[in-house]
């Protein structure tokens, strides 16, 4: 649990994790999907969810609809935006864009990986990737500008 | 003169509606959310009736921009797969209102979709309607716009690219 990537997380960080899992998975949507908060941190989010009969959009072959895909990545985006050192007191999504590669395979784990890779006083630049259980080309990537929010009195 | 008597408005009515239904109750992920399709002719309206479930940001409250975009998207599909069988229901080649099973063409898939949020989804129902701008044999693009209170304040709208499913493996 306090294993991301390799890298063994001191203390604080494993409490952040937690507090940052709870916040996620308190969000009714996010719940609703199964969703699990794997790593977040330094404007870098990675999120997943299982399959799901429920969340099928051709039962003929058991494939994940894109509109759930979207979710988990809008989700992931979003706390990776939250998670960044400038601190944002909340973010909302501007404009997210999917392209969708490949079908996801039926009854495996989706992960979807964001990171901020630009961020301004009011905008964050993102880009993710979801990938199921195989590595390699990913099932979906996304780009997407988001909000960012600062408390009132803190603008700089 | 030798007309054709037009068919009585109950049959052709039953005829669309059961074609709708089957392209609608296909997918599970469609009614997971609880999306439902009101008909007038050949205008379908998405219609996504609140649910606690689809909140994305409890403190506003708001709904999940995820839950705004897979919307969207199902509006595109959806109305994407009705705009190409509109012809063959017409016609009376696919009647469901008649047979037990008759299978469906597959739906479109998605290449890319890409969706423009305007203000933040309000914990009320939603609407999508969405207009096929191009259509080819292989590739389409579709627009969908979609809004709660006001159908002129949109809340959010989308552009999406889809393939089509081949003709031969139905």
């Amino acid at each position: 649990m306090t294993e991301s990537g390799g890298v063994s997380m001191s203390h604080d960080d494993a409490a952040k994790l937690e507090l940052a899992r709870q916040f996620i998975e308190a969000i009714p949507h996010s719940h609703a999907l199964g969703m699990h908060l794997d790593m977040i941190g330094g404007g870098r989010a990675v999120i997943s969810m299982p399959w799901d009969e429920r969340l099928v959009g051709d039962p003929r072959t058991g494939v994940i609809h894109g509109g759930a895909v979207s979710a988990l990545m809008d989700t992931c985006c979003g706390a990776a935006v939250m998670s960044h050192p400038d601190a944002p007191a909340g973010t909302a999504t501007i404009d997210l864009r999917i392209d969708y590669m490949r079908a996801a395979t039926p009854r495996q784990r989706i992960t979807a990986r964001a990171e901020v890779y630009h961020i301004t006083r009011s905008v964050a630049f993102l880009r993710a990737t979801a990938h199921d259980e195989e590595a390699g080309l990913p099932v979906a990537t996304a780009t997407g500008a988001f909000t960012v929010e600062r408390l009132e009195g803190a603008e700089k | 003169m030798n007309r054709r008597k037009p068919e009585p408005v109950q049959v052709v009515k039953q005829r669309r509606d059961a074609a709708l239904r089957a392209l609608v109750e296909g997918v599970p992920y469609i009614g997971f959310l609880g999306i439902e399709f009101d008909r007038r002719g050949d205008e379908l309206t998405a219609v996504l009736p609140f649910d606690e479930k689809l909140i994305g940001n409890p403190m506003l409250p708001a709904l999940h921009g995820g839950v705004t975009a897979a919307f969207l998207e199902v509006a595109a599909i959806i109305e994407l797969g009705w705009a190409t069988l509109w012809e063959d229901i017409e016609a009376g080649r696919i009647d469901l209102s008649q047979a037990a099973e008759v299978q469906l063409p597959r739906l479109p898939k998605t290449i890319d979709f890409s969706v423009d949020y305007l203000r933040s989804g309000l914990p009320r129902d939603a609407y999508a309607r969405a207009r096929v701008n191009r259509s080819g044999r292989r590739y389409a693009s579709v627009h969908v716009e979609a809004w709660q209170d006001n159908r002129s304040r949109l809340f959010a709208q989308a552009t999406g690219h889809f393939l089509m499913p081949a003709l031969d493996n139905g």
